[in-house]
């Protein structure tokens, strides 16, 4: 198995490591970077739980080779809250709305979300809805879930907020 | 103490954001494979590929040979170690003989027969695929059919009943009572194989920090009942066993007691005395963990001419595959039939058979057969009267005015309200009116249907079963005013470090930010079997009530001794003590905890130092929880799929203490009806190789396959301290027979459609075009 010295940023941060080629870009992030937010429902690319952006776009991480990420700016759950703690949208949404009981599939959830409302972007509530037809979430019905998403879609401007 | 009726406080009865979630939401979570301990090593198991045979040799010499590979386990080597194993009730040892690893005689496809330890999991799957397994084929029994006649798929036993109550054939009586109905209707369930299928699949890191402790990270139900099943299991009285799961994602019932790969990893690290991890993939969960469901079920039901039951006679069946986690826990599918409705007469039988499949475990709502076939047999019944679905269930529940009530099976009840909860439904939905529409769509060849289910559900039972106990909360008032409490509670995404913190801070008088509830750890609380059987907040709930209370009343003897107040006049409010009429006395908690925990002296006089309580509720042996729901689907007659137009429930859960948790644990078990009734199945070809091993072959339901849901409370406080009643099951229950119902309502141009699931579309699509669609499976 060849090794490969690959370099990223994660969460704004240079890290750098030597991986196999077949290493998954989510084992990387989770065993070798540490970023454990990124959550391994399948392996299969279905659940979505492993869901993470890679240079702005939503990515399942369990279906990308971290030796592909090479250079790349990746962003995952941990990087999302302001550095005083402060819940990005997304997240603040889905506390609001209880949008998650176990919280495994979560990560996945709010990243797809947070990629879709980049820059203030507010897409319709059956776009973000069917965004996430790809994440499963065993727990909790999808209810506070499609809250949330009302509450971040452009039809919701009582909300109006920043979007990171 | 504090008995029914108590009011909806501060917190108590408001949807409070969870503690929870902060931490889950910014990926500080900490599940099991988030767990690495230095020296650490990983396990991944080699699997039987056939259902049924004889292990003839496993070779692994060049499996060990693969650089990175430390050891490698077959049964033989853990023949040392005693493995008694047991399920929930963690008192017996199963009646099967379950080994860790194969032992030679193979029973079902994916069973675990070697084990390798290896520097990574990939290096441990390449060795994995290295070993080499020669095994005899036998002819597997696959079905409960074929369990009936087969050779037993445990060679100890003389067949394959793992338990049966009840008699066989119909008693004379019973049968004269039946001839002699108006009517009889006979209703046919067939319910699919399901995996429980939490989000985390199942997992382990286990150590052995020298040779008397004992430290395991597992995602489970419960840390206390792992640590003590693990004592008894391994017969290791004397270690210390300290069991960790501070946050499990999801389990419904899969997670209640470890199983054969879990006790692997467990007696490798006794053995090879370093950190060992174990996290199952998707495609081992499939084809290796505990299934659930895969009943059959004949309800007899002898109705007079008005649509009141005279009797009924239920024949029931239900395959455990080679290694359940309790063969005999579905047996009591039959006591919970009746207890909501008038039913003179009723006989049973249940029988449950070993299979070369893999084992039951439990699964919320585990003998929710009883609601799904009484709910439909029901429906035939209206359907053949000309009468609604509300009518029959008016005519034969049990109302307010008819309680107390034994019901045939002994049960007692007195405070259930499904009658109720259905009546508060029709308030709200005009059935006169669907059916004008339903009529008119007809026309246009659109099939609407109308489903309508009741049902009470025992939750919180306790003392009256083995591991169903009580629950235990220490409550302490820290040196610093800040409340933390240790409970013997659970959550694998309920909640209980929330909904507890909200008891807590309403007893008290304190902030609901100023309370931290810890739990997730053996080490703190005391035991309590965890999530299991809608229980926690209830039992936990009336032990975090009067816990509480009890340090209130310390608090208010302090305060009247330092204050020189009257103990009767002084209350706690937002952590600040105040004395009636004397505003200058205030104090905050902080200043008075100072002096309990640190000035002994300034107490009075024979009273200890510290500010802490703790009570162990029992609870009542069980708390009964009431439900309607309703739905109202279409039926595409082109395509054969189901679209749930509209879904409404109705539940008296007592006193809700987070109505946002409530509502969350009834949607989530709802998805997962949904899921039966329409999407999921674990299925097997003819030689027992189960056909779903992705999420890509066994459906979830997704975002657009669950509708949102109404919500409407009935608040009937129940006997239990604080007045709540379970909740973690019901929408589970409930679920199937509403959707089965509202899918037969729609369907009935075509005939009277038997349930049979999953409703795949191919199956409806069959159906209405009259002919078999299957492709020949
Ligand atoms: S783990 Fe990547 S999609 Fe499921
Ligand atoms: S919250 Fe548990 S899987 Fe979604």
């Amino acid at each position: 198995m060849s090794d490969h010295d690959i370099a990223m940023t994660i969460n704004g941060r240079r890290h750098s490591g030597t991986v196999e080629s077949r290493i998954s870009l989510s084992d990387f992030l989770r065993g070798d970077a540490g970023y454990t937010g990124v959550h391994v429902g399948c392996e299969h690319g279905v659940c979505g739980a492993c869901t993470v952006m890679v240079d702005g776009r939503a990515v399942r991480s369990c279906l990308m080779l971290a030796v592909q990420a090479d250079g790349a700016d990746v962003v995952t759950v941990e990087g999302l809250a302001a550095p005083d703690g402060t819940l990005h949208p997304v997240q603040q949404a889905f506390r609001d709305e209880h949008a998650l009981q176990c919280g495994f599939c979560t990560p996945g959830f709010v990243m797809t979300l947070a990629a879709l409302t980049q820059g203030g972007a507010r897409p319709s509530e059956e776009e973000l809805v069917g965004a996430l037809s790809g994440n499963l979430c065993r727990c909790t019905g999808y209810q506070g879930i499609k809250r949330a998403c009302r509450r971040l879609s452009g039809s919701n401007m009582a909300d109006a907020g920043e979007h990171a | 103490m504090n008995a029914p009726g108590i009011p909806a406080g501060r917190f108590i009865g408001k949807r409070m954001p969870r503690k929870e979630d902060p931490r889950l939401l910014t990926g500080r979570g900490q599940f099991v494979d988030d767990i690495a301990l230095p020296g650490m090593l990983h396990c991944a198991f080699a699997r039987t590929p056939i259902a049924r045979g004889k292990i003839v040799s496993i070779d692994t010499s060049a499996a060990r040979e693969v650089p990175g590979v430390h050891m490698i386990y077959t049964a033989e080597d853990f023949a040392d170690q005693t493995v008694r194993m047991r399920g929930f009730f963690v008192e017996q040892e199963v009646p099967v003989r379950t080994p860790p690893l194969c032992e030679g005689r193979i029973a079902h496809v994916g069973e675990p027969f070697a084990m390798v330890v290896a520097d990574t999991r990939h290096i441990a799957e390449d060795a994995c695929s290295l070993i080499e397994l020669e095994y005899e084929e036998e002819d597997p029994v696959i079905t409960m059919a074929q369990a009936r006649t087969g050779a037993p798929v445990h060679p100890s036993m003389a067949d394959n009943m793992a338990g049966m109550t009840g008699v066989d054939e119909i008693g004379a009586e019973l049968q004269a009572k039946l001839d002699k109905s108006a009517f009889v209707i006979e209703e046919h369930v067939v319910h699919q194989r399901v995996a429980q299928s939490p989000m985390e699949t199942r997992g382990i890191v286990a150590t052995r920090d020298g040779p008397e402790e004992f430290t395991l990270y597992i995602t489970c139900q419960s840390p206390h009942l792992v640590a003590r099943w693990v004592t008894l299991t391994l017969d290791i009285p004397d270690m210390s066993i300290k069991v960790i799961a501070k946050d499990v994602g999801g389990s419904f019932g899969l997670k209640n007691n470890p199983w054969r790969e879990e006790t692997a990893v467990m007696i490798a690290a006794l053995k090879f005395g370093r950190p060992l991890k174990w996290i199952e993939d998707r495609y081992e969960y499939f084809i290796g963990a505990n299934q659930a469901r895969e009943q059959e079920m004949t309800l007899k039901l002898g109705f007079d001419t008005e649509g009141h039951m005279t009797c009924g006679h239920g024949d029931y069946d239900n395959n455990n595959g080679a290694f359940p986690h309790g063969p005999g826990d579905n047996l009591a599918v039959h006591l919970f039939m009746w207890p909501a409705y008038k039913m003179p007469d009723y006989g049973f039988v249940t029988r449950g058979c070993y299979t070369n499949t893999p084992g039951q475990a439990a699964y919320r709502g585990p003998w929710q057969m009883e609601s799904l076939i009484r709910e439909a047999a029901l429906d035939r019944a209206a359907r053949r009267l000309n009468i609604e679905p509300y009518e029959i269930r008016r005519r034969n529940l049990i109302t307010a005015a008819d309680q107390p009530a034994t019901t045939g099976m002994g049960i007692m009840v007195d405070d259930i309200t499904p009658h109720e909860c259905m009546e508060m439904l029709l308030e709200k939905f005009d059935v006169a009116a669907f059916r004008k529409e339903q009529a008119a769509a007809r026309k246009e060849g659109r099939y609407l249907g109308l489903g309508i289910a009741t049902y009470i559900e025992p939750t919180a039972v306790s003392g009256i079963m083995s591991s169903m106990t009580g629950e235990f909360a220490q409550v302490r008032i820290d040196p610093t005013g800040r409340v933390t409490a240790s409970l013997s509670t659970h959550s694998q995404g309920h909640g209980t470090a929330t909904t507890m913190a909200q008891v807590i801070a309403d007893r008290i008088g304190v902030r609901y930010e100023d309370v931290t509830v810890f739990e997730g750890d053996n080490s703190t609380g005391a035991f309590g079997p965890g999530a299991a059987g809608s229980r926690q907040g209830v039992i936990a709930g009336g032990a975090a009530f009067t816990a509480s209370d009890m340090l209130v009343e310390k608090v208010k003897a302090i305060a009247a001794h330092m204050l020189n107040a009257n103990a009767e006049s002084i209350t706690i409010d937002d952590g600040v003590i105040h004395v009636a009429g004397a505003p200058e006395m205030s104090m905050p908690l902080r200043e008075l905890a100072e002096v309990a925990h640190g000035h002994p002296a300034r107490l009075p006089e024979g009273m200890v130092s510290g500010l802490e309580a703790q009570y162990r509720y029992q609870g009542l042996p069980m708390v009964m929880t009431s439900a309607a729901h309703l739905c109202v689907v279409e039926v595409s007659a082109e395509t054969g799929f189901v679209e749930i137009k509209r879904w409404m429930s109705a539940e008296d859960c007592g006193t809700v203490i987070n109505p946002a948790v409530v509502e969350g644990q009834i949607a989530g078990g709802l998805a997962q009806g949904i899921g039966c009734v329409l999407l999921e199945e674990i299925a097997f070809d003819a030689r027992g190789n189960p056909t779903a091993a992705t999420y890509k072959d066994y459906l979830l339901p997704t975002i657009s396959d669950v509708p949102e849901f109404e919500f409407h409370h009935r608040n009937t406080p129940s006997k239990s301290t604080g007045g709540m009643r379970g909740v973690g099951e019901g929408g589970a229950i409930i679920g199937p027979p509403t959707l089965c119902n509202a899918i037969i309502d729609a369907l009935t141009p075509f005939g009277e459609l038997a349930i049979d699931l999953p409703f795949s579309p191919t199956k409806l699509l069959g159906f209405i075009e009259g002919r078999d669609l299957s492709g020949g499976h």
